[in-house]
């Protein structure tokens, strides 16, 4: 599966408040869950994400089981300069995924 | 028991009572006037997943269709795209026929099937496995091809006796309980099922990010679901008997619009 | 419709096997975890006060699937380096554990709004609180229906 869909404009007016979507794949496997053999499923999920915006942070998340599958986020951030929007996913069994997008500012 | 599971028994056997003594509103097909996709149905929120793509999660796996379509495999080190080019044109309405009649195999295929084949006879790569993650990819992203275009699959003298075994196995009654794919689905499609719409048995979405399986599936998958919620032993995935049905489902829905990669709960 | 043609057990059997399918839900409603919620939240509110209000959670009435429930929450908040929304923290009452999520934002975030996707067990209550700058802590919640699927995946 595809590692991250990430929606962030091509381009924006200085001082325009932007919306961020993030979806990253991943099952979300809670922990609480058995198999019909009484086996529990360990846990395995995304328990951080963090956005940068040319290296300073501008939105960070903990999550939990309750989080469906295939996590998606959106959020607002207030479109300062042009350059790179960084992506952070960590996760249970050294999960990571990082992915980027270019914003033009003017 | 869980305190869900007692409710959701409840629940079904209310709705069971009622609708083991209820008189057939009608048989037989849904007149084309009042054939509603299975998205009518859905919430507003669930619709929005669908009517999106950045936030629809079943676009995971088309990037991932994507990247594949242009990816060499197989002994023959050819990708799809190097003999089919770029799918949006050399793909666009092919979901929108399948299945289709396969001379070689002399009856029809489904989508999937299709993709295998030219995986082995084209890139002399080994097949993809069903409902693996790669296969759902490539059939979400042809499917997205035709996305809009109206269902039209082609019934000639070929096809015609698959249609009609397929046509056979949804009017069956079979299973524990006896019951047959149109009591629900022509006869009981406007009414809910502990809390669920029924609804009218829509193949066109698939393959569909389905909340409930929190993934993609194709439509195999869920009739398999509709078999085992009837206590039916469910066919194997590819075997003649689902594409027979698979091919019934999309005559039926003929002329309704494929929504793939569409989202259902 | 015959009623007789049907096997006498059938439904019964129907009904049991809707229930064994039940326990492989991904979320199973547990008792009492109203108190480990109002537990989480003392943990990050400490005795401060808590004003009700200035939050909303935009959640449908009646969710299609457990599974993948669309929440947003919005903060009644002008986002300026003096006056912001530090953190929202989300919790329910019936789930196995009482968080959610926890999301971190700041003035450059221009708009105190958030939307993901949750599980939610049951019928419950779903709680977002939130801290500002200023160290003062405000909650809102909204109440959720939850219907379970029909035809039930086997594992
Ligand atoms: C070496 C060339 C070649 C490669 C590589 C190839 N195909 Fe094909 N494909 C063909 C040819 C030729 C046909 C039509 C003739 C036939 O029916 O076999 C076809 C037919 C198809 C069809 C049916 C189209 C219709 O109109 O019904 C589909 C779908 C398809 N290919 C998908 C794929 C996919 C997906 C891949 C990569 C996994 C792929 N093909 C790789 C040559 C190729
Ligand atoms: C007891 C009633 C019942 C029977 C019998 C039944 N189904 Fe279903 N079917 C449902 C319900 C209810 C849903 C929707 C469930 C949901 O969304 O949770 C459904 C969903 C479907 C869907 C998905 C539609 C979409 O929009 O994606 C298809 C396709 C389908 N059924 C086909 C069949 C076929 C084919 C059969 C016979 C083999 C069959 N069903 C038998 C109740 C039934």
């Amino acid at each position: 599966m595809a590692r991250a869909l990430i929606t962030v404009p091509a381009s924006a007016r200085h001082g325009e408040i932007i919306e961020i979507k993030a979806i990253v794949g991943h099952p979300m496997e809670p922990g609480f869950r058995r198999t019909q053999l009484g086996t529990l499923i360990p846990r395995d999920i995304v328990t951080q994400f963090a956005c940068t915006y040319n290296g300073v942070e501008v939105f960070s998340a903990d999550l939990y089981p309750a989080i469906s599958a295939n996590p998606y986020l959106a959020f607002f951030t207030v479109a300062t300069e042009s350059g790179t929007l960084v992506f952070n996913w960590i996760g249970d069994n050294g999960f990571s995924v990082t992915e980027s997008a270019a914003i033009a500012v003017t | 028991m869980s305190a869900s599971g007692d409710r959701r028994a409840a629940v079904l056997a209310l709705f069971l009572a009622a609708m083991l003594s209820a008189i057939p509103i009608s048989a037989g097909e849904i007149p084309l006037a009042l054939r509603r996709s299975g998205y009518d149905f859905m919430s507003r929120e669930t619709r929005a997943m669908q009517d999106d793509d950045s936030v629809n999660p079943a676009m995971l796996w088309v990037k991932d269709g994507e990247a594949l379509w242009n990816a060499r495999a197989g002994s023959a080190d050819r990708a799809c795209s190097d003999c089919h080019g770029d799918a949006r044109q050399s793909m666009k309405g092919v979901a929108a026929r399948y299945p289709a009649y396969d001379p070689a195999k002399r009856r029809p295929v489904n989508l999937a099937q299709r993709i295998n084949i030219c995986r082995s006879e084209r890139q002399h790569a080994p097949a993809l496995a069903y409902e693996s993650a790669n296969l759902l990819a490539l059939a979400a992203y042809l499917g997205l091809q035709s996305r809009g275009l109206p269902i039209a699959v082609a019934i000639d003298e070929r096809t015609r006796p698959f249609l009609e075994a397929g046509r056979e196995i949804f009017n069956r009654r079979q299973g524990q309980l006896n019951l047959s794919c149109a009591q629900c689905h022509d006869e009981h499609w406007d009414k809910k099922l502990a809390g669920n719409p029924i609804t009218q048995a829509d193949p066109g979405g698939y393959p569909l990010y389905r909340l409930e399986w929190q993934g993609l599936g194709s439509l195999e998958r869920r009739l398999r679901n509709c078999l085992s919620g009837t206590r039916t032993q469910a066919y194997a995935y590819g075997s003649p008997e689902f594409v027979d049905l698979e091919l019934f489902l999309m005559w039926r829905w003929r002329g309704m619009k494929v929504e793939t990669p569409a989202v259902r709960p | 419709m015959k009623e007789r043609r049907r096997p006498a057990n059938s439904r019964r059997r129907f009904l049991l096997a809707a229930g064994g399918v039940a326990a492989v839900l991904a979320f199973e409603p547990a008792d009492a975890t109203v108190a480990e919620m109002s537990d989480a939240m003392r943990k990050v509110v400490g005795g401060a006060p808590v004003a009700k209000g200035r939050v909303t959670l935009e959640l449908p009435p009646l969710v299609d699937n457990g599974n993948t429930v669309a929440l947003t929450v919005r903060v009644d908040s002008p986002m300026t380096a003096r006056d912001h929304v530090k953190t929202i923290h989300v919790f329910t009452e019936k789930n196995p554990q009482p968080n959610v999520a926890t999301f971190r934002l700041g003035p450059r975030a221009g708009r105190a709004s958030v939307a993901t996707r949750i599980r939610l067990a049951d019928t419950q209550t779903v709680v977002a609180l939130c801290e500002m700058s200023d160290g003062t802590f405000c909650s809102g919640s909204a109440d959720v229906v939850v219907t379970l699927a029909a035809c039930l995946e086997e594992l």
